[in-house]
């Protein structure tokens, strides 16, 4: 009767981890619909950050919907963007004997290491290029201390090592709201233009904050994605949008539709077959050339 | 050195000297040393500058530290008003976006929710007793909750022309928020200070049961209080969608209740109630977003950024404090 606890630990994605919970024998689930079906119903828990953007939103919808489809029985729970709300939520996930957890970390300290660094590499790259491996950025930082912003950072210093003209004059944090994404680049624009410096690009660690800075840019007067370069994470439709206005010059996506690959990952170690460590669902990056054609099936 | 300062200070401002000092020495500080701080230019008809930025983003705090200071002023307090904000932001945007009605239906629809929203508040602290820290914590956990409903945990993005003017149209030069501030500014000061408003609510601070028995109804003027508090919270919260032309149920207003009653406090309205500055939680606005701008603008690396806010505002306490004052002026007398 005893549960055997399985930490499998995958990271899926740069965002997910999976702990199987797996229990000897099907009355120790008691959470298992059963109904005298052969196939039991596999009850799992998903601990989910918060709903700070949209991306989150779509993450979670991802999953919900994977469940439904698959018919699990998922347990939601929120965590308010706290790492202690998370952890009591996995204790009682793990009270409640489900067969499986689906974690979202708040903070990166403690849980696996994810793949946002990736991602800031491939914006950096992206960038030096664009502005032919010289010119002026300034940064639009995520929640001080959240993984997506610690890494997003890394990622792009790494990448801008090989680009020495390549300078981040100015990096703030937005908070990866709109609102302060705007805030931030209102001040950088008026500092820039006092002190005679020009701004060459925005590297925003997510999209609503580049589209808040893009709001701030034309507000000032000039041109987002011509006077300015804009890109960003995440590929959220609103960006598109942008794109295709011509506000935005580039997205880097990672991808929130996790559900089906959870879910996979959930029913591979739930009948005992190798799992890798970890699974990373591939980011892509999106020129203004391509928004075109992708916007169409963007579902968030 | 003050105390002679103040006298030659009309009697109406030498409450505000504090704060007004501590204002001015922030501008005066980032005058000389911050780039690019100082300068103003003509952009397209309108002042363009950081000092006009600064305006803009603090009538948010300075419209609803009017309602917050009448709030404090009864010895009450206003946590939901950030919730409120987002509730505002959210109906705002669906009614013009997904119902489609006229902007100035959407607009006073909007703010005569918000006019319920703190009288439900007003009624929990004046005809029900309950304590105004927990009345209102309700309405700002559940208040946020509803602002997200109504959203469908999505930023609801706003195309019209009207509804941007709000925060980022201009009137005589200035950004437009800057005249709803000195309107509402006006008609809080016509209706506290034009009438026996003010005295009746300064009454009820100071002492209920003395105020009632003078005749003063306590439940009304509590009611009043939270009730405008509301409604300047949903003009703020229309502001604030308006401004980045969305509405976003999870991060608008968040922790603006604390800007606001730092501001209010810094402002000289004691929280304990019985006595109120309207100008003061203005210039305390003021001081707020001077500083975040501030930090910003000088590249405080983000680790530092609170710490700094909190020094700043503890020297800014502390600068208020009398008995600190006499403190000081004793130990140099007896030195």
């Amino acid at each position: 009767m005893r549960n055997k606890i399985l930490t499998v630990a995958a990271a899926l994605t740069g965002a997910l981890c999976l702990t199987a919970v797996r229990s000897d024998s099907a009355e120790a689930a008691g959470t298992t619909g059963g109904k005298g079906s052969d196939r039991k119903t596999i009850t799992v828990g998903f601990s989910q950050i918060g709903a700070e953007s949209g991306w989150r939103t779509a993450e979670t919808k991802s999953i919900r919907s994977e469940a439904a489809r698959r018919g699990v029985n998922l347990k939601f729970s929120d965590a308010q963007q706290k790492q202690e709300n998370q952890i009591k939520a996995l204790g009682a996930f793990i009270a409640q004997k489900v067969d499986a957890i689906i974690l979202a970390p708040v903070v990166e300290a403690g849980w696996e290491p994810m793949d946002f660094v990736a991602e800031g590499k491939m914006a950096g790259e992206w960038l030096a290029g664009k502005l032919n491996g010289k010119g002026n950025v300034v940064e639009l930082q995520g929640t001080p201390g959240a993984a997506p912003a610690l890494d997003r950072k890394k990622g792009f210093e790494e990448a801008l090592k090989n680009h020495p003209a390549v300078r981040i004059i100015k990096s703030q944090t937005g908070e990866f709201t709109r609102a302060k994404g705007k805030e931030v680049m209102e001040a950088f624009l008026k500092g820039a233009q006092g002190g005679g410096t020009k701004i060459n690009a925005v590297y925003a660690h997510n999209d609503d904050m580049a589209l808040g800075a893009i709001q701030a840019i034309e507000e000032a007067g000039l041109k987002p994605g011509t006077d300015i370069i804009v890109v960003s994470i995440d590929g959220i439709k609103p960006a598109f949008e942008a794109m295709l206005a011509g506000k935005l010059n580039c997205t880097v996506e990672c991808n929130p539709l996790l559900g089906p690959a959870a879910f996979d990952a959930v029913e591979a170690v739930l009948a005992g077959r190798p799992l890798p460590k970890k699974s990373v669902v591939r980011d892509r990056i999106f020129e203004q050339s391509v928004a075109k054609e992708v916007i169409g099936s963007r579902e968030y | 050195m003050s105390e002679r300062l103040s006298t030659l200070m009309p009697a109406r401002l030498r409450p505000l000297i504090w704060p007004l000092i501590a204002l001015a020495a922030l501008l005066l500080f980032n005058g000389l040393f911050t780039e690019g701080f100082a300068r103003i230019t003509i952009k397209d008809g309108h002042v363009y500058g950081s000092l006009v930025d600064i305006l803009k983003l603090s009538s948010r705090v300075m419209l609803v530290s009017l309602g917050m200071t009448l709030v404090i002023a009864t010895a009450g307090v206003d946590l939901s008003v950030g919730a409120v904000v987002a509730i505002a932001g959210s109906v705002a945007a669906k009614l013009i976006v997904q119902q489609q009605i006229g902007l100035p239906m959407a607009l006073a629809a909007t703010s005569g929710l918000c006019l319920v929203l703190g009288a439900w508040n007003g009624t929990l602290v004046g005809w029900l007793g309950v304590q105004p820290i927990v009345a209102t914590l309700i309405l700002m956990v559940a208040g946020r909750g509803i602002a997200q409903l109504l959203a469908g945990g999505q930023i609801i993005t706003v195309e019209s022309s009207g509804f941007s003017f709000i925060a980022g149209g201009h009137f005589l030069g200035l950004p437009f928020p800057v005249t709803m501030v000195a309107l509402m500014l006006l008609l809080t000061v016509a209706l506290t200070r034009g009438t026996a408003l003010g005295l009746f609510i300064e009454a009820v601070g100071n002492n209920e049961t003395a105020a009632l028995f003078a005749g003063v109804n306590p439940r009304a003027v509590k009611m009043f209080a939270y009730a405008f508090t509301g409604l300047c919270s949903g003009m703020a919260g229309i502001i604030e969608a308006s401004d980045i032309k969305a509405a976003d149920a999870n991060n608008a207003g968040l922790y603006l209740e604390l800007d606001v009653i730092l501001a209010v406090v810094i402002g000289g309205t004691p929280l304990n109630g019985g006595r109120f500055d309207l100008a003061g939680s203005l210039v305390g606005a003021l001081i707020i977003q001077t500083l975040t701008t501030t930090i910003k603008m000088r590249g405080v690396p983000v680790e530092y950024t609170l710490v700094v806010k909190a020094v700043v505002v503890l020297v800014i306490c502390l600068a208020q404090s009398p008995e600190l004052r006499k403190l000081l002026l004793q130990r140099r007398a007896s030195a």
